[in-house]
């Protein structure tokens, strides 16, 4: 799909939600649910999505939509997808009728509470799409560190002190965690590039099967950098080697895109207030193990892609 | 009876799994505990022989069995799960998801005890840690009772102005592995008799979206509680309705609770589930010997029928309430219920109820068997008008009778 299309797609999600001004993940949303045709019922994990698009008595789904807990989103589509088996067995769908199932969630709810929900309905092999919005902390509940929080990040149960400069451990590896499932379909990808994301979306859609997609979601919050630079950051943390843009379908690695040179990773994490404390002299050689980090993860992909 | 049902020899699990079978759900999540897998392996076979149409999801613990209940129920499916001990606790949380969306999930649990120390026999704590999640709790004395209560709680889980989850308990091992007579009625007459489930709003009904499971702050949470507790109040006239209905087919009654040679007794066993059976063995046996003796056996623990209780228990002079769960720091469950019941009928002037003694009893936790003699010691201390209001301790080391 090109720009012109996806936007003129009819929209399932509705403005009027209460996520911050610059947020992410609504464009994510958008764009993959524009993603199909076909009918979608969307399960959602308990966080910010799901707080801020169904403030009853309003909600902003158009679309069959439940959020059942935090760490149970893909359970929960599963018990809906398994419906749709049984009941258009018993007759009571219609036959040729195609529904698509999403299930949404953040990285709280994917990375850490719902990593036993989501192997589990990845294992059984049901016909949903995962979709997690990586905003690399528990925004929802005030900013605190999660498994997906990177390296360095000061976050509220994490924070740079005198003695501890934020999060001591590295970010989890939730694609390669993801892809030893051997499911049909896994990729990464960033809200700053729609084309990608839904096109990527759109096969995770269309693949029978279990497919997972991990976007990318800059939170102004988390983050601590300009509402306006949402893209921006997405778009720095691709071109840093930080979130490189690949897939893995059936297995068959594919980079979808290669910046013909990398920026510093120094340059991603400036305007961001969660990694401030690096840039004070002494911690300087934290900020050269973060690019030595980049660096490898980079190489390790690029050599599996090949 | 109405229909000739057939005689089986069969364990309360394989009973359950009967009736599964002959409901025939939508979607079934299958997750193993003990003693509760006897029930999801006996169904697994069924659904291996072709003898069901239901998806079976094996999902990876409890707690995603439940939450598939939660999605498979929102989505316009008849759903069933089935726990015990530990599974039920970690289901906790997701019990209360689905009674406050109002999905009508049944889900047989094999009660046993709760960890620590771990063990794997039948007591009461589980469903009483869990009850008041917001679900219907019918507990049964036997096999044939948790047979007939499946089926009776699919109708009173759908009803409309029900539209609640129901537990159907029955004791862990003693009932669930104990062999007895079964009878089970025709397949066509169970299937007939639970319908079809015809959801009002549902997720699969793509035409018409609806947002399951919303944000409510102090504007509306409050009163989406309020029409919960209103719903669980109105099943009981609805269970007594159903349960006629259901008569027809079995000839047996389903009243909120069993009486056992009550009416002229002046001391009175009030107990839950397998232990009914025994008491009313020791009944016999003192009623013979010229001693008013009686059983009040609770089938509906939630909602609890308080008033109803009150007045089955006015003028009887000895009311021993056995409990198979510890309530640490606190009445144990049944007992603190029954104690309730009688406060509140004479606080408000009901004067036909003059509170008996009571006395509470803790038994048979983590399996300890109870005996006939035990529950005979029970009735006598009650007949001697000479106990104290301390709780008692069944079979437990170093309490004296």
């Amino acid at each position: 799909m090109n720009y012109k299309e996806l936007v003129n797609k009819p929209q399932k999600f509705a403005p009027g939600h209460r996520s911050c001004a610059g947020c992410g993940f609504p464009p994510i949303v958008r764009t993959v649910l524009a993603s199909t045709d076909d009918p979608i019922v969307a399960a959602c994990a308990t966080g910010c999505l799901e707080v801020t698009s169904t403030i009853y008595p309003f909600t902003s789904w158009g679309i069959p939509f439940i959020h059942n807990a935090f760490e149970n989103s893909a359970a929960t589509i599963s018990g809906v997808e398994a419906a749709y088996n049984a009941l258009k067995r018993k007759g009571r769908i219609p036959k040729n009728k195609k529904i698509k199932f999403v299930a949404f969630g953040g990285d709280g709810g994917t990375y850490d509470i719902g990593l036993q929900s989501l192997s589990g309905a990845l294992e059984r092999g049901h016909d949903f799409t995962y979709i997690l919005y990586d905003n690399e902390a528990y925004m929802n509940t005030g900013i605190q560190r999660s498994s997906s929080t990177p390296f360095g990040a000061s976050t509220t149960t994490a924070p740079a002190g005198k003695v501890h400069q934020g999060k001591e451990e590295w970010k989890k590896d939730i694609m390669q965690i993801v892809t030893a499932h051997h499911i049909p379909y896994v990729a990464q990808a960033s809200v700053h590039n729609p084309i990608d994301l839904s096109m990527k979306a759109e096969k995770a859609l269309n693949t029978p099967g279990p497919a997972f997609l991990v976007v990318l979601q800059p939170c102004t919050l988390g983050w601590r950098y300009h509402p306006s630079m949402t893209i921006d950051m997405a778009k720095m943390a691709v071109e840093s080697n930080f979130w490189p843009l690949y897939e893995v379908e059936n297995g068959k690695y594919k980079l979808n895109y290669k910046p013909s040179k990398a920026i510093p990773i120094v340059d991603y994490l400036k305007p961001q207030g969660r990694f401030k404390h690096l840039f004070k002299p002494e911690n300087k050689h934290l900020l050269d193990e973060m690019q030595k980090k980049v660096n490898e993860r980079w190489d390790e992909l690029v050599k599996k892609c090949e | 009876m109405t229909n000739s049902p057939k005689t089986k020899a069969l364990t309360g699990a394989q009973a359950v799994a009967q009736a599964m079978r002959q409901i025939n759900p939508d979607v079934v999540s299958v997750f193993p505990i003990t003693p509760q897998t006897a029930i999801m392996m006996q169904f697994s076979q069924f659904h291996a022989d072709g003898l069901v149409e239901t998806e079976l999801v094996r999902v990876e613990s409890e707690h995603s069995a439940m939450s598939c209940c939660v999605g498979a129920s929102a989505a316009g499916a008849r759903a069933m799960t089935a726990t015990a001990s530990a599974g039920l606790a970690l289901m906790w949380e997701i019990l209360g998801v689905a009674s406050g969306l109002r999905l009508p999930i049944i889900m047989p649990v094999v009660n046993r005890a709760l960890s620590a120390p771990i063990n794997i026999h039948g007591d009461h704590s589980d469903a009483m840690g869990a009850r008041d999640q917001g679900w219907i709790q019918i507990f049964c004395e036997n096999g044939q009772e948790a047979y007939e209560n499946t089926m009776l709680a699919v109708k009173l889980a759908e009803h409309k102005d029900v539209m609640l989850p129901v537990m159907v308990c029955q004791d862990g091992f003693i009932t669930s592995h104990g062999v007895q007579n079964v009878n089970l009625f025709e397949d066509k007459v169970v299937k007939k008799f639970v319908g079809d489930y015809e959801p009002k709003k549902w997720l699969l009904n793509t035409d018409d979206p609806v947002t399951y499971g919303p944000l409510q702050l102090q504007d509306y949470y409050f009163e989406t509680q309020k029409q919960r507790a209103d719903a669980m109040l109105a099943s009981k006239k609805i269970y007594l309705e159903i349960g006629k209905e259901l008569s027809k087919i079995t000839g047996s009654n389903y009243p909120l609770f069993e009486e056992y040679k009550l009416k002229d007794a002046e001391a009175v066993i009030v107990v839950m589930s397998s232990t009914a059976g025994n008491t009313k063995v020791v009944i016999d046996k003192m009623r013979a010997e010229g001693k008013k003796v009686g059983l009040l056996k609770p089938k509906l623990f939630r909602p609890f029928p308080y008033t109803e209780i009150a007045k089955a228990l006015a003028n009887k002079k000895y009311v021993a309430v056995l409990d198979r769960s510890e309530n640490y720091g606190a009445n144990a469950p049944l007992f603190g219920e029954i104690k309730n019941a009688l406060f509140d009928s004479v606080v408000c002037g009901d004067k036909d109820v003059c509170v008996p003694k009571l006395k509470s009893y803790i038994f048979g936790l983590g399996g300890r068997n109870i005996f006939e003699s035990d529950i005979e010691d029970v009735f006598d201390v009650l007949l001697s008008d000479n106990f104290d209001n301390k709780v008692g301790y069944i079979g437990l080391r170093g309490e004296e009778k």
